[in-house]
C-alpha cells in the first residue's frame, strides 16, 4: 500500500467532478487529497487525486476511472520524476510579542509568508510538499492553530514529458 | 424552427427506433403530444419500471438499443431498478425522463428528482440537456455511447422547457466523436500469439463463456474455434446460447448452481480461457479455488474486468468477435486433448442432472423437460429470478444466442414479464415465454394489463410452489429450516389473467402438462400457466455461498 499520484484530465463538464469522486466511494477508494481546476485546454479539467492503495487497486481505479466518458486521461504520476505541491494556510494564535516573532522566525526558515495580521492572530500561507507542510504544522501546533486549510496536492512532471490528451 | 420534442423524435428516428417503452406524466406533456402523430410504435407500460425492463428485454433479444421514456421525478426513479439491471449485464439501453423547467432546477419543484445524480452509479454516460439545440446531437452520442464498447445504459434527462422551446435546427455531425471514449475492438497481436501457445500447449483446456459472447454476436466464432481444437465450453447464466444445449461439447453452466461437470472441469483444467465473462461470485464461489491448477487467458472489451476478481496469464482487450477471428486464424497445430475429453465424458454420464423422487408430483424440472420437447428451442425464453431461473437456466435445452433473457448481475425479481413484452416485440415471430415464481411474478404483475391491451401473445408460465422459493431453500439448508416470512397464501393466478381478459389453465398433474402448454402455444394472444409444483424441490447442484464450486451438495456421489 502506497500513495499515487494521479492526474486526471477531465472534460469541463458540469457533474464531472461528481462522477469521479462518486466512482472513488462506491468502489471503495480512499481519496487522501484532491485538487482540481482549469488547464491549458480551455474545455479541460485537470484533478489531481492522491490515492492510497496496492498496485491491483491503484489499476483498477485507473480502469475504472477511464471508463468514465468525460474522462480523457488518467495517468500514474508517482513513479516519474516530478514536483508536487500544495498551498496551506495556517491561523495561528499570536498575541503577545514575543509568540509573533518567533512565529515570523518560522515563517522565515519555511519560506512561508505572513499574509494577514490580527490582533490576537496571524495567518501563514505556506507552499511545498507535504514533508515540509507536517513539519511547519508540527512546529506551529505550539502556539494554537486556531484553523488550517489545504488545497490539496498539484503535480506536474518534471523536463518535456506532459500529460496531455493524446489528439 | 423546430421544438425540442420533435428534435427529440426526428433522432430517435434517425437512430433507426420503431418502439418505445413508457408512461406519460407533466413534464414528459411536450414529448408525448409529438409522439402521438409520429410513426414510433409507444407501449403503455403499467409501471415505469417495466418500461425499463420491456426496452432491456427489447434489446436482449434483437441486438439492438432499446428505449424507454418516463415523465420526471417517481418516473424517472421508477426506472432506476431497470436501468441497474441493464448495467449489470450490459445491455444497450437509452432511458429518456422528463424533467422540471430548466428555470425550476434544484428547488425541489413538484415532481423534480436529480435522475442524473441518481443514475450516475448505475449508468454508462448520462446527460441532463440544458440547451435545446443539443438535444440531437445528446440523442446521437446516447446511441452510440449504449451500442458500443461494452454496452450498457445511457440516461437523458430532459426538462419541460428544453422540449417545448423552438430553435433553429441544430446541423447533425455525421460521426460521433469522443475523445474519453475509444474502445479497443482489435485484441493485441502479441497477446494472441501468446494465447494460441497456451492453448497449443495446454492438457486440459477449458472455456468459460459470458454474456459478451452474446453481445457481441460471436456464438459462431466461438463453436468454430471450440470444435476445431475440441475444447470443451462451459457458460455462465448470461451466456447460454452460445453454443447449442446438446453439442457434444458443452458442459452446460457453472458456478453456484452449474452442472458437476462443469465445475469438475474448472477445478482441474490446466487453461482457462474465459471469453466475455467477468469472474463473478456466483460463478467462481470462492475465488481462491476457482480455477487453481490453470493458467488463465482473458478475452473482454472491458479491460477493467481484466485482472478485477482473478490473475490473469494473458490479457486480451478487445471484441470477442474480433478476437476469436484472430485467434481462428492464428491457429496452427490442432490439440484435441482425448484423455481430457474422456474423463469429461466420464463425469458427464456419471453426473448428470437429475431431480424428483418424490412420484406423483409435479416436478418443476419436468414441465421444463415438457415446454423443450414442444419448442425445441424456436421460442424467448424468459425468466423471473430465483429457482424458476435456474431450473430454466439448467433444463431448458437453448440452441440460439438472444434466445435466453433474464437478468444476472442484479437479479432483479419482477423483470421476467415485462421484458418478455419487450422480447416481443424484437421477436414477433417467435413464442415468448416468461417462466415465472409465483413471487416474481406478483413483482410486476400489473404488466398484464399491458399484455391484455396489446394482445401481446406472451405465455405466462407461473411454477406456483406458494413460497419464495430460492430463499426458502437457503432457510431449509442454512437456517434450519426456519421459514421465515418466505411462504405466500395461494393466488389463483387464472382469476387475475381473467379479469384483465386474459385465458390462461391451472395444472396440477403431470400428464395436464404437454396438452395445456400446447393449448398456451395455440392460442393468439397471452395465456397463464398456473403450475402447482412440488412446494420444497429445491435447486440442485447447488455450491454454498463461500465454498469451492466442486464442493456441492445435492450432487452425486463422486466416483
Amino acid at each position: 500500500m502506497k500513495a499515487h499520484t494521479l492526474s486526471v484530465l477531465v472534460e469541463n463538464k458540469a457533474g464531472v467532478l461528481s462522477r469521479v469522486t462518486g466512482l472513488f466511494s462506491r468502489r471503495g477508494f480512499n481519496i487522501e487529497s484532491l485538487a482540481v481546476g482549469p488547464c491549458e485546454e480551455q474545455d479541460m479539467s485537470r484533478i489531481t487525486i492522491v490515492v492510497i492503495g496496492d498496485d491491483a487497486q491503484i489499476e483498477q481505479v485507473m480502469k475504472q476511472l477511464n471508463k468514465l466518458i468525460d474522462v480523457i486521461k488518467v495517468s500514474d504520476l508517482t513513479d516519474n520524476e516530478r514536483v508536487e505541491r500544495e498551498l496551506v494556510m495556517f491561523k495561528v494564535t499570536a498575541d503577545q510579542g514575543s509568540t509573533r516573532a518567533e512565529i515570523m522566525q518560522i515563517a522565515t526558515i519555511f519560506r512561508a509568508q505572513i499574509v494577514d495580521v490580527g490582533a490576537k492572530s496571524v495567518v501563514l500561507q505556506v507552499v511545498g510538499d507535504t514533508d515540509k507542510i507536517n513539519a511547519m504544522e508540527k512546529l506551529l501546533r505550539q502556539f494554537g492553530i486556531k484553523e488550517l486549510i489545504r488545497t490539496g496536492r498539484i503535480a506536474i512532471l518534471r523536463g518535456t514529458k506532459t500529460v496531455t490528451s493524446s489528439k | 424552427m423546430k421544438t425540442g420534442a420533435k428534435l427529440l423524435i426526428e433522432a430517435l428516428q434517425r437512430e433507426g427506433t420503431d418502439t418505445i417503452f413508457g408512461y406519460p406524466g407533466g413534464s414528459v406533456l411536450p414529448i408525448y403530444d409529438e409522439l402521438y402523430d409520429s410513426p414510433l410504435r409507444h407501449i403503455l407500460v403499467r409501471h415505469e419500471q417495466a418500461a425499463a425492463h420491456a426496452a432491456d428485454g427489447y434489446a436482449r433479444a434483437s441486438g439492438r438499443v432499446g428505449v424507454c421514456l418516463a415523465t420526471s421525478g417517481p418516473g424517472a426513479c421508477n426506472l432506476v431498478t431497470g436501468i441497474a439491471t441493464a448495467y449489470m449485464d450490459s445491455v444497450p439501453l437509452v432511458a429518456i425522463t422528463g424533467q422540471v423547467p430548466t428555470t425550476m432546477l434544484g428547488n425541489d419543484a413538484f415532481q423534480e428528482s436529480d435522475i442524473q445524480g441518481i443514475t450516475m452509479p448505475i449508468t454508462k454516460h448520462n446527460y441532463l440537456v440544458k440547451d435545446t439545440s443539443d438535444i440531437p446531437r445528446v440523442v446521437q452520442e446516447a446511441f452510440y455511447i449504449a451500442g458500443t464498447g461494452r454496452q450498457g445504459p445511457v440516461l437523458i434527462d430532459l426538462p419541460k422547457d428544453v422540449n417545448t422551446r423552438s430553435v433553429k435546427e441544430p446541423v447533425v455531425p455525421e460521426k460521433v466523436s469522443l475523445r474519453g471514449y475509444n474502445p479497443t475492438y482489435k485484441g493485441n497481436k502479441r497477446q494472441i500469439d501468446r494465447a494460441i501457445a497456451l492453448i497449443t500447449a495446454a492438457e486440459r483446456p477449458l472455456i468459460y463463456a459470458g454474456g459478451g459472447v452474446i453481445s457481441s454476436n460471436a456464438a459462431p466464432e466461438l463453436v468454430t474455434f471450440a470444435t476445431s481444437l475440441g475444447i470443451p465450453i462451459t457458460t455462465t447464466l448470461m451466456g447460454i446460447g452460445c453454443i447449442p444445449c446438446d453439442h457434444p461439447l458443452n458442459l452446460g453452466m457453472l458456478g453456484m448452481h452449474g452442472t458437476e461437470y462443469a465445475n469438475f472441469a474448472v477445478t482441474e483444467c490446466d487453461l482457462l480461457i474465459a471469453i466475455g465473462a467477468r469472474f463473478d461470485d456466483r460463478v467462481t464461489g470462492k475465488i481462491d479455488t476457482f480455477a487453481p491448477h490453470a493458467n488463465v487467458i482473458h478475452i473482454d472489451i472491458d479491460p477493467a474486468e481484466i485482472g478485477k476478481n482473478k490473475r490473469v496469464d494473458v490479457p486480451i482487450v478487445g471484441d470477442v468477435k474480433s478476437v476469436l477471428t484472430d485467434m481462428i486464424d492464428g491457429l496452427k497445430k490442432k490439440n484435441v486433448c482425448d484423455a481430457w475429453q474422456k474423463k469429461i465424458q466420464h463425469w458427464k454420464q456419471h453426473h448428470p442432472l437429475r431431480f424428483g423422487e418424490k412420484n406423483g408430483c409435479l416436478h418443476p424440472q419436468f414441465i421444463l423437460q415438457q415446454m423443450n420437447e414442444l419448442l425445441k428451442g424456436d421460442a424467448v425464453i424468459v425468466s423471473e429470478v430465483g429457482q424458476n431461473q435456474m431450473w430454466t437456466a439448467q433444463y431448458f435445452c437453448f440452441r440460439k444466442p438472444r434466445t435466453w433473457i433474464t437478468s444476472g448481475g442484479l437479479g432483479t425479481m419482477g423483470y421476467g414479464l415485462p421484458a418478455a413484452i419487450g422480447a416481443h416485440f424484437a421477436r414477433p415471430d417467435v413464442p415468448v415465454f416468461d417462466v415465472a415464481g409465483d413471487g416474481s411474478i406478483q413483482m410486476n404483475i400489473q404488466e398484464m394489463g399491458t399484455v391484455a391491451q396489446y394482445k401481446i401473445p406472451v405465455k405466462i408460465a407461473i411454477l406456483n410452489n406458494m413460497y419464495l422459493g430460492m430463499v426458502r431453500q437457503w432457510q431449509e439448508l442454512f437456517y434450519d429450516r426456519r421459514y421465515a416470512y418466505t411462504e405466500l397464501p395461494p393466488v389463483e393466478f387464472v382469476k387475475i389473467g381473467q379479469a384483465y381478459g386474459i385465458d390462461g389453465i391451472k395444472v396440477e398433474s403431470c400428464d395436464e402438462v404437454m396438452p395445456a402448454l400446447k393449448a398456451a402455444v395455440d392460442c393468439d394472444g397471452p395465456f397463464v400457466l398456473d403450475f402447482r409444483i412440488e412446494r420444497e424441490e429445491n435447486v440442485f447442484p447447488m455450491v454454498p455461498a463461500g465454498a469451492a464450486i466442486n464442493e456441492m451438495i445435492g450432487g452425486h456421489p463422486r466416483s
